[in-house]
């Protein structure tokens, strides 16, 4: 790791509140959905984001909202509730609504707010990649000065449109944080079964880009890492390849739920001891931020909006027929019927 | 013959001039490809672009289909509107996944929020002894697939009407030339308004008995076919369908109506090639008006062999649209 010290707690105890609010809304929002696919009413591919959430909040809490973008692959739920997507439509659109971000038409894996500057929730492994260093190569001919942050898994990092699109944005000088969420599983394969050399990060010598991997746990070192990061590939305008450790509490998807075909029971409670929240619990009380009684009641707040987040999204109604129609093309009609 | 004046160009120049026309009236429009700068372009059709344009609006990638597809799909959705070139679209190949599932699909999975206004252009088809993995039609491929929208012009002034059209059209272009096009000379427009919707097929040349029904290169070999049965006295229509993708079966339908006996001409593998599509569609809709059966030229559904002998074989040309002409009666 960059720096094994414990970091120096510069947030205020108002910022770390509302970081303890985001980690507890993801938290909620994904176990919500892992539920509402076992009840039926999510379907197709569902991947949560429980246990990571230390690494969404500190990164995406360190960029511009609204100005940055965001990319990433189809765990792809944290992101754009953080960058101030509506709860409900995200909710609506994995429940397949008319009232979801994309009408029904994208899913759990294909999220997308583009006014926000979130441009997805992709479902080919590592295909999103190219697609965010465009956006980066976008910003640079505009002459703005954007980070765009691709947010990869490590599996994602065997993909060769990965190392093409490392080389291209290293030649280019193209202002983007390659981020490799690392959470030691490519679906249920374990990282020394799929990686010949297990540091990721290392994949960015080779193009000459800056690399290094960091901690995706602990909410105040990945701060301190995203912001340090983000100041430099937005002074800079260079790519770095970043190899972000953390673990994935839950399956890889919501229908997966052998998880011990590829890790054990140990394993998974020693990993569940580093839980971000539960860290993030004891700073806000050691520096006496808030007691156990006051972050129960936060808790409690925040499963009582999660239900309502529910509740409102499957208010809305499924999809008109016709509407299948729509979106296929931004000036024209498909030719329709079967 | 006509006369040549100054609006006459090569297929080749019609692709440029109308590429720096663009460029100079919309910041936004730049090239990606393999050598498509310093080289000029394999097939010379970017020649001068990078010393006009310089390296930020000519980029010379490395041979990374996938990527360069991708990077300019990106671009695209922050409002670039970023032009590929394939070397050949044999090479499209490899960048199937990010024009196939991506490119195509994103307009529809943002429910509207993204568009991605890219075109994809080079030349598919069979050129000169390039042997198997350098001939393929792509067309029909691409053409498949909702989201797209595909051309293939035949003449200079359908690459500068079609391609004005895929410069402002926000939705991701194919844009299929022909090797074998690219000197073929022919009048351009000169109403700096002059567009061809895509969906609108040509009448490229009328007649009353036969309809023979093509796009590209093809269109050249139906009207040669044409001059031949004229000498005959049979009175041949050839339709230049030119967008394949949307098509416009009205045109399509409209001849055959006219003349009861079509033959679909074109240069992919003849199984399951987009001529199939059209047959397919003729027989469907316009059985009533048939006076025979709906005829297939395709390319032999074999590789494309390097020997000349053996790649003549492949191609469709005036002799096998005879035959299929004679079939019908």
């Amino acid at each position: 790791m960059a720096n094994q010290a414990k970091p120096e707690i510069t947030e205020t105890p108002a910022q770390l509140t509302e970081f303890y609010r985001q980690m507890l809304l993801i938290r909620h929002f994904e176990e919500k959905c892992n539920q509402i696919y076992r009840t039926g009413k999510a379907g197709g591919y569902l991947h949560v984001y429980i246990g990571m959430e230390a690494t969404a909040v500190g990164w995406i809490s360190c960029l511009k909202i609204g100005w940055d973008y965001v990319i990433t692959a189809y765990r792809d739920h944290a992101q754009p509730i953080l960058m101030g997507s509506d709860p409900v439509a995200l909710m609506a659109e994995i429940m397949g609504r008319q009232g979801g971000t994309s009408r029904g038409k994208g899913g759990s894996m294909h999220l997308y707010d583009i006014e926000k500057g979130f441009f997805g929730g992709w479902g080919i492994v590592g295909g999103h990649v190219p697609l965010g260093a465009g956006l980066a190569l976008g910003s640079k001919y505009k002459g703005e000065d954007r980070v765009t942050l691709c947010f990869l898994g490590d599996g994602a990092s065997n993909a060769g449109v990965f190392f093409e699109t490392l080389n291209m944005a290293a030649l280019w000088d193209l202002p983007v944080v390659f981020i490799i969420e690392n959470n030691e599983f490519a679906m249920g394969t374990r990282l020394e079964y799929h990686a010949a050399d297990t540091e990721l990060h290392k994949r960015g010598y080779p193009f000459g880009m800056k690399h290094e991997r960091v901690d995706g746990m602990d909410l105040i070192q990945v701060r301190r890492d995203a912001k340090r990061i983000i100041d430099e590939v937005r002074e800079t305008q260079k790519p770095m390849l970043i190899e972000v450790m953390n673990y994935r509490f839950s399956g890889h998807g919501a229908a997966d739920n052998d998880r011990q075909l590829y890790r054990t029971k140990e394993e998974e409670e020693l990993n569940m001891k580093r839980d971000p929240i539960a860290r993030l619990e004891k700073i806000l009380e050691d520096m006496k931020i808030m007691n156990r009684e006051k972050m129960e009641a936060i808790d409690e707040e925040i499963q009582a909006q999660v239900e309502e987040i529910y509740e409102k999204a499957d208010a809305s109604p499924h999809p008109e027929k016709h509407e299948v129609y729509d979106h296929v093309y931004s000036d024209m009609e498909p030719e329709k019927g079967h | 013959m006509a006369v040549a004046t100054e609006n006459t160009k090569t297929y080749r120049e019609a692709i440029r001039e109308t590429l720096i026309e663009e460029m100079e009236k919309n910041p936004n429009v730049f090239l990606m490809g393999e050598d498509i700068g310093r080289y000029q372009g394999t097939f010379r059709v970017t020649q001068g672009l990078f010393d006009k344009f310089k390296e930020s609006r000519v980029l010379d990638t490395p041979i990374s289909e996938p990527g360069i597809v991708g990077m300019a799909i990106g671009a695209a959705m922050v409002g670039l509107r970023p032009v590929v070139e394939m070397m050949t679209m044999s090479f499209s190949i490899l960048a199937l996944d990010q024009i196939i599932n991506h490119a195509a699909k994103i307009h529809y999975m943002t429910g509207g929020q993204a568009t991605v206004p890219l075109i994809v252009r080079g030349p598919g088809g069979a050129a000169n002894q390039l042997s198997a993995q350098h001939s393929h039609s792509m067309e029909g491929w691409y053409a498949h697939c909702p989201g797209l929208k595909v051309v293939a012009p035949s003449t200079p002034m359908c690459v500068q009407g079609l391609l004005r059209q895929a410069l402002v059209d926000q939705n991701p272009v194919i844009f299929t030339e022909n090797p074998g096009l690219y000197g073929v000379k022919g009048e351009l427009s000169s109403d700096p308004d002059f567009k061809i919707p895509f969906g609108k097929a040509r009448i490229a040349r009328e007649g009353k008995d036969l309809s023979l029904i093509a796009y590209s290169r093809m269109v050249h070999v139906c009207l040669a076919v044409a001059e031949e049965l004229a000498k005959q006295g049979i009175d041949v229509e050839v339709v230049d369908v030119r967008s394949l993708l949307p098509l416009d079966t009205e045109t399509i339908y409209n001849s055959v109506r006219k003349t009861h006996r079509a033959v679909v001409v074109y240069e992919d593998w003849k199984s399951g090639g987009f001529g199939s599509e059209i047959a397919a569609r003729i027989g469907e809709d316009c059985f009533d008006d048939l006076d025979a059966p709906v005829g297939r030229v395709g390319g032999l559904n074999v590789p494309m062999p390097y020997s000349r002998v053996l790649e003549l074989e492949c191609i469709p040309n005036e002799a096998d649209v005879l035959a299929a002409v004679q079939k019908i009666g």
